[in-house]
């Protein structure tokens, strides 16, 4: 099929940033590019994490060109295209509800919260595809502490902007808007859930939830929340937009598991980017090490 | 135009024509040119190919009545054919790509997932009609009966639209527009024919 591009290179040696930005430079100066060139600044002082050790990358090129970002289109290259022109910066995230010290951040502030690391995750998507992608973000456990959560705080929810000036296709999204997701407090501040803000050495791309998004690689991709501007802690569990959307197909837990299958397809398997066949899917997509304690005792068919 | 109509010509672009879409994929597949999940990407077009296909060869009826050019039938059976041959490019790279020839899953899947039975159920239907296209068939059966055969279409772009519907996550923009597009083509003969059936009535006595 597909001529075989070895993925076993290092991503320092896939085409660098330069180049094919300059292959893009047309097509960007015609459409006035301040997004590509926002994406193509590279973050400094990224320590490196034990995380995905042995994975094959996938290539930069997929990761930002197959997205899910329904408020930028519902196809997967809708994203790259429609997301050019949204605006990162400025940005603040207000943390609030059950904290001791709710407050607004900017973004540029979160940042430097934490030491920014580059975790290595799988990435799968509950549509039965998935990647490896190399994070920059820190554990979301950090910006949490930072307003000390009171005990009553259960639950975290997050929200998306919604804008629809920037955003003039998601009123075709089919969901309702704007996006929010949740996760029980546990969850939260687990060390493997992060905050990203770059991926590939870089600024977050628009298309894959700049300026700030969750990283939650045990659960299927739509809990990873894009383009945060609002974070609540909560006493009980918060909507999520999947679940409003189609309550039958899509749970508040939605962790990878190939056991329960969606409504309409199997998890049993998944479609690595850039492969061929597809390979097994592991349950808590493969960190059930880290992450199956947080679920023992709890009916994961039920709790879907 | 007519005259062109009756050509050979004109079939031999017509057969060019239907070809483009898979040709094009086959550039992209050597190309590595079909985006990030080439696999979801044939499907896709596949799938969408067979639907406008078949809308193609539903259209012909009413167009050869409204644009005046009964020629037109000459072009039906090939049209039917190449949403057959999307559909069954369709159907091998579900049975190929996506499970590897699994028959026990493949199975398992008809029966429980009822957009793969629906998608499932419209090969089905599509299967017959492609089966005796030729002269010789409509010969074997009698023309009333061949015709009878064949209005399997109809429900084999029904039950494509519903393939299609129940597979979409949220945007339902695709799968509407089609099914608009096939209960336009399916009145416009429901008209005709009752339209028909009553001149029938008023000229017994």
């Amino acid at each position: 099929m597909k001529r075989h591009r070895s993925f076993s290179l290092p991503y320092s040696m896939v085409t660098p940033k330069s180049v094919y930005l300059s292959r893009r430079s047309l097509l960007g100066s015609l459409l006035a590019a301040p997004g590509i060139a926002a994406s193509a600044e590279r973050i400094e002082n990224v320590r490196k994490s034990g995380y995905g050790k042995g994975e094959t990358l996938t290539p930069y090129d997929a990761v930002t060109t197959y997205n899910n970002f329904y408020e930028f289109g519902t196809a997967k290259e809708d994203p790259a295209r429609h997301a050019r022109q949204f605006r990162t910066r400025p940005w603040t995230v207000r943390v609030e509800g059950e904290a001791l010290k709710p407050r607004t951040f900017d973004v540029d502030e979160i940042l430097r919260l934490a030491p920014l690391e580059e975790r290595i995750y799988r990435l799968r998507c509950v549509e039965g595809w998935s990647m490896v992608i190399p994070w920059i973000g820190f554990p979301l456990a950090a910006l949490l502490k930072r307003v000390e959560p009171k005990s009553s705080a259960k639950f975290v929810a997050f929200e998306t902007l919604y804008d629809p000036k920037q955003m003039p296709r998601a009123a075709w999204a089919g969901i309702p808007l704007p996006y929010v997701e949740g996760l029980r407090i546990d969850e939260a501040m687990h060390p493997l859930t992060i905050l990203s803000a770059g991926l590939y050495g870089e600024v977050l791309p628009n298309q894959n939830g700049a300026p700030l998004r969750l990283v939650v690689p045990w659960k299927y991709g739509f809990k990873s929340i894009k383009s945060i501007v609002r974070i609540r802690l909560v006493r009980s569990q918060p909507p999520t937009t999947w679940n409003l959307a189609n309550p039958r197909e899509y749970g508040f837990y939605s962790n990878v598991n190939p056991a329960v299958d969606h409504p309409r397809w199997s998890q049993k398997k998944e479609r690595r980017i850039g492969e061929f066949f597809k390979r097994d899917t592991l349950l808590f997509n493969g960190y059930g090490n880290e992450v199956a304690s947080l679920y023992s005792g709890m009916d994961l068919r039920k709790y879907y | 135009m007519r005259l062109f109509l009756v050509s050979r010509a004109a079939k031999a672009a017509l057969f060019v024509l239907c070809l483009i879409p898979a040709l094009w994929l086959a550039a992209g597949v050597w190309r590595g040119a079909l985006g990030a999940n080439p696999i979801e990407k044939i499907t896709l077009e596949t799938g969408q190919w067979t639907l406008r296909l078949l809308a193609a060869a539903l259209a012909i009826t009413p167009l050869r009545r409204l644009a005046g050019w009964p020629e037109l039938i000459r072009f039906r059976r090939m049209l039917g054919l190449f949403a057959f041959f999307y559909a069954s490019l369709h159907l091998l790279t579900y049975l190929w790509l996506d499970q590897s020839f699994d028959w026990g899953e493949i199975c398992r899947d008809v029966v429980k997932r009822r957009f793969i039975t629906a998608g499932m159920a419209a090969f089905g239907f599509m299967l017959p009609p492609a089966l005796t296209s030729t002269r010789g068939w409509i010969m074997r059966l009698g023309g009333r009966r061949w015709q009878q055969l064949h209005r399997l279409v109809y429900l084999a772009a029904a039950a494509g639209v519903v393939h299609l519907w129940w597979k979409v996550k949220s945007d339902l923009r695709e799968p509407a527009l089609y099914a608009l597009l096939f209960t336009i083509l399916l009145l416009a003969r429901l008209r005709r024919r009752s339209r028909e059936s009553g001149g029938e009535r008023a000229a017994t006595p």
